[in-house]
């Protein structure tokens, strides 16, 4: 489904990721842990297109296609989804109708007909259950003045509505709380299936024992170093990251 | 001064109505006072980025003669769906055949200003609000007084369906000069909405519309106007609207800029007694080649008066926006409360935005307070969209429409505001209007 190679991109002159390789198959949930700055946003925001940073080097290859050569808007007609470390606020322009356009653009791209207003109220109406979400929120202008785990639930949320086939969750358990948290991990796992691939990206091991990983991939200075089952998050978590970096450290002397 | 000889002669040549008549002498003064100061250039601060010399210097006339425009050539013009109370001018002169008024209540008028010359409310106001210091634009459309609207809304009565008057310049023929002269008087505890829509038919020749609007609210009353600018990108459009509020009245006014060439908007609001409240109200989009400028004036001259005042612009391509807000607090008027707030948004490099405050306060138990900014468009919003699937255009037009749709949703009467809405997204997406 994804394959990356020896990825280098790099913001305002200064290189982040440093030769990152990663390979996800259909169905399988991959967790990327490493140390705040390691570069975990910024693979994020490369896989979704954001133009500020510039790649290097490399190759990203999305069912077969050159995923570097795309829009941010052709990767998500194609079956690309961020949830956003820090959703933005957009005054003015409703959850509801946001949305709408969204699903029918993404419709449109694949040669489906636009979804009717009555079609799509109950198509929202059953995915805002899997987070909880009630019908107010989708009528208030997208995440303004919405609290961090409401921001947060809003993104699972609009996942569910434009069913994606990769999935690329960046830190989607940071402030929330334990309620918030497992409302969130239910609605991740609601969408999994056999042929929709997760990248879930976050600092703690918690969240993946309410999603669990296939894999678990440490990136630490830009690069995958360290790739294990769902064991290496526990001891993560036991034991934090600096053996990590020692053990990168004495094996570039 | 050479730049007034052809208005010389196009003035000498001018028989107007019974109204122009009756208005000889102050026609002749104003002509006089016009051709002394002569067209405003960019040297007066007041016009130092509107540069009219294409209109000083345009052989532009009026016409006289009934013109022969259908109803289905403006019927584009009209607000679809609805039969609101209409009256059409077609380069100035009223059109009956055009027009559509309905039963009135008693005392209600909804007419031409020639056929009312001898209404107590036109005698009383006509230039009399825009008058002698009103600057030379007012003086060369007073020297043409000839016809226009005449809204009169008697003590106590309230209209709720809104009065559309259009202004439609055809200029076929040739380059046309239009001065539509307005009168609104809305008397003690009157209620009614207008809608001034200025049009244009033909590309050929150069239209030149030089407007004023003079309106009296008198105490209690609640007077809306939404003034809508669609004349195309071969229009000059030179508009004055003049307000003086009494007592406890209640002023809103909408002014939405989407066409022409050079549009100059020139707002004067006098709060002349206690308690009244002006909200001002403001949009344009501009692109291409064209300039807009807004000016708006709000004279606090007595105590515990409001005004309430928001203009947004998007400015793509190379247009030109321009703003200029004064708010005058006169030594009397404590208890003032004054708001303005300019915002401006940028598509792209050639874009740009001239935007001053002026706030001269004379009393010191006052509230007033000002912003202004211009920047770009939301990059983060405008990702976040595109990271959804919706496409880049789309995505822009959505914030576009979000920044500059709380302006729209101000206006009352929901047809106006729906067609409005759409007209601003076809502009926005660079589509002719
Ligand atoms: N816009 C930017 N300009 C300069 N440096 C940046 C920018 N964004 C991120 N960085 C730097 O890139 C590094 C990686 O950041 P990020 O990908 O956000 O890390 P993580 O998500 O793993 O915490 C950090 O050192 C951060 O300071
Ligand atoms: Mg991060």
């Amino acid at each position: 489904m994804l394959t990356i190679k020896n990825l280098h991109a790099r913001i305002e002159e200064k290189e982040i990721l440093r030769g990152l390789s990663l390979d996800i198959k259909p169905g399988e949930v991959h967790a990327i842990m490493g140390p705040n700055g390691s570069g975990k946003s910024t693979l994020a925001s490369v896989l979704a297109g954001r133009e500020d940073y510039e790649v290097t080097d490399g190759t990203i290859s999305f069912n077969n296609e050159d995923l570097l050569e795309m829009s941010p808007e052709d990767r998500a007609r194609k079956g690309l989804f961020l949830a956003f470390q820090y959703p933005v606020e957009i005054p003015g322009v409703s959850n509801a109708n946001f949305l709408k356009t969204a699903v029918n653009e993404i419709r449109k791209s694949r040669g489906q007909e636009a979804m009717d207003s009555k079609d799509f109220l109950a198509m929202m109406k059953e995915k805002m259950k899997l987070v909880e979400m009630d019908k107010a929120m989708t009528q208030r202008s997208v995440n303004e003045g919405f609290s961090g785990g409401e921001k947060k639930r809003n993104e699972v949320f609009q996942m569910a509505m434009l069913e994606p086939s990769l999935c690329v969750l960046d830190e989607t358990d940071s402030g929330l709380d334990i309620d918030a948290l497992r409302i969130v991990a239910n609605g991740v796992n609601a969408l999994r299936d056999k042929n929709r691939s997760f990248v879930v990206i976050t600092h703690y091991q918690r969240l993946l024992d309410y999603i669990v990983p296939d894999v678990v991939h440490v990136l630490y200075k830009g690069r995958i170093v360290k790739t294990g089952t769902k064991e290496l998050a526990l001891e993560l978590e036991e034991k934090g990251y600096d053996w990590i970096k020692e053990e990168v450290e004495s094996a570039a002397i | 001064m050479s730049t007034v000889t052809n208005y010389t002669r196009t003035f000498e040549d001018f028989s107007g109505t019974g109204l122009s008549n009756d208005f000889m002498p102050v026609r002749k003064e104003a002509f006089k006072r016009f051709s002394a100061k002569g067209f405003p250039t960019t040297k007066d601060e007041e016009w130092k980025y509107t540069n009219i010399a294409a209109v000083a210097a345009g052989e532009f006339r009026p016409t006289e003669s009934t013109n022969t425009v259908s109803l289905a050539a403006i019927d584009p013009f009209l607000l679809a769906g609805t039969s609101i109370h209409r009256l059409v001018f077609i380069n100035g002169n009223y059109v009956e055949a055009l027009s559509n008024v309905k039963a009135l209540p008693a005392g209600v008028i909804f007419g031409k200003l020639s056929e009312n010359r001898t209404h107590s409310a036109v005698k009383k106001h006509l230039a009399a609000i825009a008058g002698k210091s009103s600057g030379a634009m007012v003086d060369l459309n007073t020297a043409f007084i000839a016809e226009g609207a005449f809204v009169f809304v008697p003590a106590n009565v309230c209209i709720d369906e809104p009065v559309h008057l259009l202004f439609v310049n055809d200029t076929t023929a040739h380059p046309t000069m239009v001065s539509p002269r307005n009168l609104f008087v809305a008397e003690t505890g009157a209620k009614v909405q207008i809608i001034e829509s200025f049009h244009s038919i033909g590309t050929v020749n150069h239209g030149f519309t030089n407007a004023v609007t003079e309106v009296v609210t008198e105490k209690n009353a609640l007077l809306d106007l939404t003034k809508v600018q669609l004349e195309n990108s071969a229009a000059y459009h030179i508009g004055f609207t003049a307000a003086r509020q009494h007592s406890q009245s209640e002023f809103h006014i909408t002014t939405i800029t989407l066409d022409g060439a050079i549009v100059r908007n020139n707002l004067n609001i006098l709060l002349a007694e206690e308690h009244c409240t002006a909200y001002l109200y403001g949009l344009y989009c501009v692109n291409g080649n064209q300039l807009v400028d807004n000016h708006s004036l709000v004279d606090h001259a007595v105590p515990n008066c409001q005004s309430n005042e928001l203009y947004k612009g998007i400015i793509d391509e190379k247009g030109q926006g321009v703003f200029n807000g004064k708010i005058f607090v006169r030594k009397d008027a404590q208890k003032t409360n004054a708001y303005q707030s300019n915002k401006n948004i940028l598509l792209s490099d050639d874009a740009s935005m001239n935007t001053k405050p002026q706030l001269e306060i004379f009393a010191d138990d006052v509230k007033c307070s000002h912003g202004t900014t211009t920047g770009q468009l939301d990059e983060e919003a405008l990702f976040y969209l595109r990271s959804r699937g919706i496409g880049e255009d789309n995505a822009k037009a959505f914030l576009n429409t979000a920044f500059a749709g709380d302006v729209i949703q101000k206006i009352a009467f929901e047809p106006l505001r729906d067609r409005l809405m759409e007209m601003m997204q076809k502009k926005l997406k660079r589509q002719s209007l």
